[in-house]
């Protein structure tokens, strides 16, 4: 009886899973097969699931009428390297944290964390007519710096959470083995941080990939990263349903390939703090 | 070289003293134990000089020079921490390297360091090992290795074998103490275990509530205790403790015998006790016993003593060895 109860229980629970999953993926499964209809399937009534006439005609025409890849350039560009220099800020912000904290350090965690809690709305004025003056409208390191701003409470918070689980004593043997403050960063703390390292970097790149807010506002062109290059298939003349999945599938896919690959990375990252 | 010398060190916590003003002078080559209960301040103590607690006020002095604003790596110290702390993700070759390498030697000076270090401590197979893959004595071994290619001034030890179990404890200890005949260097060692201290130490400081109860040669220390807490801290079993008239006769406030230094007659002697409990060790006998208006006592007897529970007898404290402490708990004459 036992044995048979767990079963069903098993059976349920994976039944239950599997429709959880499919409820959040079918945005994704919905907008990959409309970016394979033809404009008028797209928003026939009845939908259309399967039974369609599939055609590519729309990623022909998405890239014929705008550049995907300077776009996806400057997305990689921007996520990647706004988090990279959020690393090097970060590591030794969190460092000092977790490893030299006073009386002020629990506050100032708080405060970082705080700065997330604001619409980014609420300074859109101000930060635009920065950009203005400055010269940094539609330019990469300006975007660059705004991403970079806006991911590291979440950066140095992560790497402070997985520096606290590293015992004390190594990194004082360190010191007491004659290595500079640098070299303790880089030859001990680092190595084994690694993951705690790479899965915080991974769910940065995705937070700043994925910001619409800031790039959409402070972009048109030349740093535009592939949210401006979803945003401009929903033009005034029309929406175009096809071509905006088959953008938006374009848009998703090198960020839905990177995600699977650092699935393990991610889990740890995402559940950080809560498997001690 | 490597004499340690602190002059009047104290370290605050949070408005807290947890070292209160400690004078101490370590010479060149001395095995120096800090032993103390839980909280007296050892460890502290033990960091302070490391470097890896700033001191609140006072001065750290290695061979002479003062160390106070120096930072840890800079006081060519090695230590050895409880857990151990090894770097886990390198092996154990890099692991006794690392110091030399941060210390930019030569690759083939190096080389031939980490392997004597490795031969002296029975390591030799195990240099490609990650520490994961050791045995808690082993992983001491590469921690105690670490320490030693440095050529340190001095080593610090702090309650290095409380990891390991008993019978491991006492070969390492031995170990240390052949470690420390070869080499000669000095060595501060922490421990709770006041066993481990009186095995190893030249000189033995103990601790209480963070200040120096008192400093001394073990023996010293198990013969002539300054206070009561030495008396009680020092010696296994703990010194028996009596008040009142038996004390004042001898001109005291309390006095104190060791288990050892008490005689035990079925007919006569001075304080009639009943027997509560005898523990047989083989070697020895421990009878515990309720003395009439005192309290609780201990007995060491040579051999097996035929006591049972419940038994009536008389114990004489050895006259002597008594130990006599004032109403502050100093020691009384000589």
């Amino acid at each position: 009886m036992a044995l048979q109860q767990t079963v069903g229980k098993r059976v349920g629970m994976t039944a239950l899973a599997w429709i959880v999953g499919f409820l959040i993926f079918f945005p994704i499964l919905w907008t990959f097969l409309t970016s394979f209809k033809s404009e008028l399937d797209a928003f026939s009534l009845p939908p259309k699931f399967l039974f369609f006439h599939w055609t590519t005609e729309n990623y022909a025409e998405v890239q014929s009428r705008s550049d995907y890849f300077s776009f996806a350039w400057n997305s990689i560009i921007l996520s990647v390297g706004a988090n990279l220099v959020g690393l090097i800020v970060g590591v030794p912000a969190a460092w000092s944290m977790a490893f030299a904290p006073t009386k002020r350090t629990k506050d100032l965690l708080l405060w970082m964390l705080s700065t997330k809690m604001m619409p980014g709305v609420g300074v859109f004025a101000a930060v635009y007519f920065i950009f203005q003056y400055l010269g940094l409208l539609d330019n990469r390191i300006g975007i660059g710096f705004l991403l970079f701003m806006a991911n590291l409470p979440i950066l140095i918070w992560m790497l402070y959470t997985y520096f606290k689980e590293i015992p004390v004593d190594i990194l004082e043997a360190a010191r007491m083995d004659g290595a500079s403050l640098v070299n303790e960063i880089i030859y001990v703390l680092t190595p084994m941080a690694i993951p705690g390292i790479a899965s915080t970097l991974l769910l940065c790149i995705i937070l700043s990939w994925n910001e619409a807010f800031w790039t959409l506002n402070l972009t048109t062109s030349h740093a535009a990263p592939l949210t401006a290059f979803i945003a401009s298939y929903s033009s005034p003349e029309g929406l175009f349903w096809a071509k905006l999945s088959a953008a938006s599938t374009l848009a998703i896919a090198p960020i839905l390939v990177l995600g699977w690959f650092c699935q393990k990375q991610l889990v740890r990252g995402l559940t950080f703090g809560a498997v001690k | 070289m490597g004499s340690i010398e602190l002059v009047k060190v104290r370290k605050d916590f949070g408005g807290f003293a947890v070292i209160n003003g400690v004078d101490l002078k370590v010479e060149d080559g001395e095995f120096t134990v800090f032993v103390g209960p839980s909280g007296c301040g050892k460890s502290t103590l033990l960091r302070l000089i490391a470097g890896l607690e700033d001191i609140s006020s006072g001065q750290v002095l290695i061979d002479g020079k003062d160390v106070s604003r120096v930072g840890p790596s800079q006081r060519g110290l090695s230590m050895v921490f409880q857990s151990y702390a090894l770097y886990p993700h390198m092996s154990v070759r890099n692991n006794i390297a690392f110091a030399l390498k941060m210390a930019k030697q030569p690759k083939d000076v190096i080389e031939q360091k980490v392997k004597k270090a490795a031969g002296i401590l029975n390591l030799t197979d195990y240099l490609e090992r990650k520490p994961r893959q050791l045995s808690g004595g082993q992983r001491q071994r590469v921690a105690i290795g670490r320490a030693i290619v440095r050529e340190p001034k001095a080593f610090l030890f702090d309650e290095p074998l409380s990891n390991l179990d008993a019978a491991l404890r006492v070969q390492m200890r031995l170990e240390i103490g052949d470690l420390h005949q070869s080499l000669k260097t000095t060595m501060i060692y922490v421990t709770h275990d006041q066993v481990e201290a009186m095995t190893m130490a030249d000189k033995i400081v103990v601790l209480n509530k963070g200040e120096v109860a008192q400093i001394g040669s073990p023996l010293e220390l198990y013969n002539r205790p300054q206070n009561l807490f030495v008396a009680r801290f020092i010696g296994s079993p703990t010194m028996n403790i009596a008040t009142g008239p038996s004390a004042a006769k001898r001109g005291a406030t309390t006095i104190g015998i060791r288990p050892e230094h008490v005689d035990v007659s079925a007919t006569a002697g001075e304080w009639p006790a009943k027997v509560r409990l005898a523990e047989h060790l083989g070697s020895d006998t421990y009878v515990h016993v309720e003395v009439d208006d005192i309290g609780p006592m201990t007995v060491r007897l040579g051999g097996e003593a035929p006591n049972q529970p419940g038994q009536r007898i008389f114990v004489t404290p050895q006259e002597p060895r008594i130990h006599r402490f004032d109403q502050q708990g100093l020691r009384v004459g000589g």
